[in-house]
């Protein structure tokens, strides 16, 4: 099977899908690979390093959508290139299913089978194929260098002969995957990270990446079940444009992240947010394609609003980078398809169903919906009182002081029945026996786990004891049975007194610090 | 010879040695010196025994102690750390062994012929009981040890209606035993000795229903009942220090298999009645999402090289690959480069309570690295890699969150909370309780396969060079 690799015709798109070393992979996996010439030159590989990695150099896209198979891609075809689009064919690419439903039919006319790969549900098992996370991932560090870029100062404190630097503060606003990666980004160039989320469930993330968790006083939680927030009540919006506000006379650099599939972003930093500011301050709107969370944001711009914020609408995506992850993402996809051995379309399979926008001249979109991060229902727990807590408690020790009071009880009589019959020689023995089983209780709760196989040793040695009881019966006469059990028990006993105390010895000499 | 009343004392300070010696065991510091507390306590407690009169047979007596010092010493000078549940299994069937031989000896010797009336009737019975409890440690104990030893297959052997029939066995013997009390002078010798048949089958299909990973509770178990049949020993003869001896061996094998009970989520009595280790068959557990991915000597060497802190988590698998020297030689390194690295301990890994803290302590790893699950748990979020090395049910995350797992509420090491997870194994079959792990499944978890010995050989190779 051959699968090919077309030059990005769009001027802003520097990625292309497939580097020298996925090239390799795709040949392990049994492709024969063809890579349009210079696809590679904005992302910085150069076609002698496809050669020598196995590609051949093919030098128009209309020879590889003719000749390929499958076609791995990064933006969205345009009209002229699914015109040269084989029938059969499989597209590995962005698609954007939700805002482009003309190219959807244009495919499907094609008779063209495509793969959104921003359509692929966000499941584990498709973790290695998620092309958002990874892409976010890199957008996310990006964010962090750009702002630190267009921010004057250092972002960590210092201390040093020519003064005192105070560290930078960073505000992130949605703790996605690209949240978080400008949270471990920022906090580990020293800047006081702090990051805001209406999902709850996330402050855990937060903090374990280095930032604080700042929430609002209303008790809302923005978490669905696809993994993404919902919108949230009007009430809770008002809280959370103060807390804004407030933050953003303090903060430096805010980055924003914040999306809800299928709309627009949601606006969250505002104009009067933009002019509490101080000037020098940046913001990083990492949600610009989709409209922008700060109403300020120009997308696709750079720029320095009056009050000297630098607003930052436009991102480089190390294309390098970015091109390695995608091309990885690309071939998971391809190795769970089945490689070329085996290749198939399934459509049985959640993750190829869902992200087949086109498939035998049909179009498969919007998919059957699937819980992503999968989550179990809350329990309800119904909050108690204080009282309520202290009066379960006190219930608690009543009820196991009466079932204390019964077993002793019950032991007492016992005992004092035993008293009516045994004689006095045997209740000392049984005084001795019962205290000598709770002084050992006490004693062995006490030793360490590391040593319990030591102990299983030594009281093998020390149940070696029962040598008296041979001793006190063997007699002079080594031929009476009596003396050749008594023998045979003083043998074995001993067997284990030496043998137990020795082995432990030996292990214990081996414990070192 | 001396007076009763100074071998009472001597047995008195017995008494009080052996608990120290057993109290010394709660660190590694004190514990060194616990073990001469024993040896002194066992030495002043014969002597007190010889010298006290009325004991004859001298020559003898020597004769025996010597035979069985050079058994004993052989023994525990060749055995092999790995084989430590085998040596301890069959150290328990010696006691077992002895207190039946006792029980016998008692009942036939002429003093305890000449007791009348109540005092007879209460020393047949401890003679009885004596005798039944050693007997099943005798014989449990040797099923241990050839299961253990993989002379007897590990599998639980299992039969319809077994605890009928067990409940049968106990009631006959009761009611033996109450035959033996009414029978007057050494006729009841013939009750005696079926019922010691009885007990020693008692104590072989004990031990036969129970499977090899269960055999931490086992060994506990055993050594409780082996110091329970002293204990009843020490009553037959009237002899405190064999009772307050008895007694301490046996609650501490009591609390050691509440311990593993609370391990392996079992409750007590059902492991005290045997028959608990009915393997469960996996049935209806959740359907596992993910898939298995697996990782090279390289790439794990490569993982290794990068990460800060490393956790490694041992289970039977080392033990079996002896993988525990080459796995220093790798912890030293590592810790030479100036990574954290700490062993995570659960506290039923291997077949012996602490079995895991023996073998890497024999490895000469040192003690303060290696922590219990407990110690561990939370901060196993913070750790780069962890390495799991032939363990499995001891990581199952389903012990946590699937209900319909048979080892479901069984505390557990959260390894998957870790960056990175590498499990070392012979192959994906399931663990000893035959359930499905959803730990190799996860997106963070790799699996290398192979012998773990072998496997960790070559992470070495890769490291140095």
């Amino acid at each position: 099977m051959i699968v090919g690799i077309p030059v990005e015709l769009n001027p802003e798109e520097p990625r292309v899908a497939a580097t020298p070393k996925t090239v390799k992979r795709l040949q392990k996996q049994g492709f024969e690979v063809r890579i349009q010439k210079g696809a590679g030159t904005k992302a910085n590989f150069s076609d002698k390093e496809f050669e020598e990695a196995g590609a051949a150099i093919v030098p128009t896209a209309k020879e590889i959508y003719s000749s390929s198979d499958i076609v791995l891609k990064v933006q969205q075809p345009t009209e002229a290139e699914v015109s040269e689009m084989k029938e059969g064919l499989v597209l590995l690419s962005y698609l954007w299913p939700a805002q482009n439903p003309d190219l959807l039919q244009k495919l499907a006319d094609k008779k063209v089978n495509a793969i959104a790969m921003d359509a692929i549900p966000r499941i584990s098992r498709a973790q290695k194929m998620d092309v958002r996370s990874s892409m976010a991932n890199i957008d996310g560090y990006r964010a962090v260098i750009e702002a630190a870029f267009h921010f004057g100062r250092f972002l960590n404190g210092q201390i040093t002969a020519a003064g005192k630097v105070e560290p930078a503060k960073v505000l992130v606003v949605g703790a996605g995957v690209a949240g978080l990666a400008s949270i471990g980004t920022a906090n580990s160039l020293g800047a006081i990270v702090r990051a805001f989320d209406t999902r709850k469930e996330v402050a855990e993330q937060i903090e374990s990446m280095g930032a604080e968790f700042l929430t609002v006083d209303i008790d809302e939680d923005g978490s669905t079940s696809s993994g993404y927030s919902k919108e949230m009540s009007e009430e809770f919006i008002k809280a959370e444009m103060e807390l804004f506000l407030e933050q953003a006379k303090e903060v430096d650099i805010i980055i924003t992240t914040a999306l809800i599939p299928g709309r627009e972003a949601p606006k969250l930093i505002l104009d009067y947010h933009v002019e509490a500011m101080k000037p020098g301050s940046v913001i990083v709107d990492l949600a610009a394609p989709n409209g922008g969370n700060c109403v300020l944001t120009k997308p696709g711009e750079i720029y320095t609003t009056d009050n000297g914020v630098t607003i930052v609408g436009k991102l480089d995506q190390l294309p390098n980078q970015a091109s390695q992850l995608y091309g990885n993402n690309l071939c998971h996809l391809l190795d769970d398809m089945g490689k070329a051995e085996n290749f198939k379309i399934n459509m049985e399979d959640d993750v190829v169903s869902r992200a087949m926008v086109t498939y035998n001249g049909e179009i498969n979109w919007p998919p059957a919906p699937l819980p992503v991060s999968p989550q179990k229902p809350k329990p309800v727990v119904k909050e108690l009182t204080e009282e309520e807590i202290k009066a379960a408690e006190a219930e608690k020790i009543r009820k196991t002081t009466v079932s204390m009071f019964i077993r002793l009880a019950i032991i007492g009589a016992l005992l004092f029945l035993i008293g009516q019959f045994a004689p006095a020689d045997f209740m000392q023995h049984l005084t001795v026996f019962v205290l000598a089983v709770f002084v050992g209780w006490q004693v062995i709760w006490n030793v360490t786990h590391a040593l319990h196989t030591p102990l299983m040793a030594v009281t093998n040695a020390i149940s070696g004891i029962i040598i008296v009881g041979g001793l006190l019966q063997i007699t002079d006469d080594i031929t009476s049975p009596i003396s050749i059990l008594a023998f045979f028990a003083i043998l074995v006993a001993s067997i284990n007194i030496v043998g137990g105390f020795f082995v432990t010895r030996r292990m214990l000499n081996m414990f070192k610090k | 010879m001396i007076s009763e009343h100074i071998q009472t004392a001597a047995y008195l300070f017995a008494s009080i040695l052996f608990i120290l010696s057993l109290g010394g065991l709660s660190s590694q510091e004190s514990a060194k010196r616990g073990v001469i507390y024993g040896i002194v306590g066992m030495v002043i407690a014969i002597l007190a025994t010889v010298l006290g009169g009325d004991v004859h047979g001298i020559v003898y007596i020597i004769i025996a102690i010597a035979i069985a010092s050079v058994i004993g010493i052989i023994v525990a000078r060749k055995v092999e750390m790995t084989a430590m549940p085998q040596l301890i299994a069959i150290l328990h069937s010696f006691v077992g062994l002895a207190a039946v031989l006792v029980g016998f000896g008692s009942y036939i010797d002429p003093d305890s012929q000449a007791l009348e009336g109540v005092e007879k009737n209460i020393h047949l019975v401890e003679v009885f009981a004596g005798v039944f409890i050693g007997a099943i440690t005798l014989t449990g104990s040797v099923i241990a040890w050839g299961k253990l030893d993989g002379k007897i297959m590990s599998r639980p052997l299992l039969y319809p209606g077994r605890h009928t029939v067990n409940i049968a066995l106990v009631i006959i013997s009761i009611v033996l035993g109450v035959f033996f009390v009414k029978a007057p002078g050494t006729e009841g010798m013939i009750y005696l000795i079926i019922m010691t048949v009885i007990a020693l089958y008692i104590g072989v299909m004990l031990v036969m229903a129970i499977g090899g990973a269960d055999m931490p509770v086992v060994i506990s178990m055993l050594n409780s009942y082996s110091g329970w049949a002293a204990a009843a020993a020490g009553f037959m003869l009237g002899n405190d220090l064999l009772i307050v001896t008895g007694a301490l061996v046996g609650s501490s094998g009591a609390i050691l298999s509440i311990i593993m009970c609370e391990a392996m989520n079992r409750s007590f009595w059902s492991v005290i009645f045997g028959g608990f280790g009915n393997a469960p068959t996996a049935s209806g557990s959740q359907e596992i999402e993910g898939e298995v991915t697996s990782i090279s000597h390289e790439e794990t060497a490569e993982l290794l090289k990068d990460a800060k802190s490393i956790v490694i988590v041992p289970g039977y698998g080392m033990a079996v690959a002896k993988a525990q020297y080459p796995l220093f030689e790798l912890v030293e390194l590592m810790r030479k480069e100036g990574k954290t690295v700490r062993f995570a301990i659960h506290p039923v890994a291997g077949r012996l309570p602490g079995h895991m803290n023996v073998l890497l302590a024999e490895a000469k790893v040192p003690y303060d690295i290696v922590l219990e699950m407990d110690e561990i748990n939370d901060e196993l979020s913070e750790t780069d890699v962890v390495m799991v090395i032939g363990a499995n049910d001891v990581v199952n995350p389903g012990a946590l969150d699937d209900e319909s797992s048979p080892i479901y509420g069984m505390p557990v090491i959260r390894a998957w909370d870790a960056e990175k997870v590498i499990v070392m194994k012979r192959s994906m079959a399931t663990g000893y309780s035959g359930v499905e792990n959803p730990l190799f499944y996860k997106p963070n978890t790799d699996m290398l396969y192979g012998d773990a010995k072998d496997s960790v050989n070559k992470i070495l190779t890769r490291l140095r060079s």
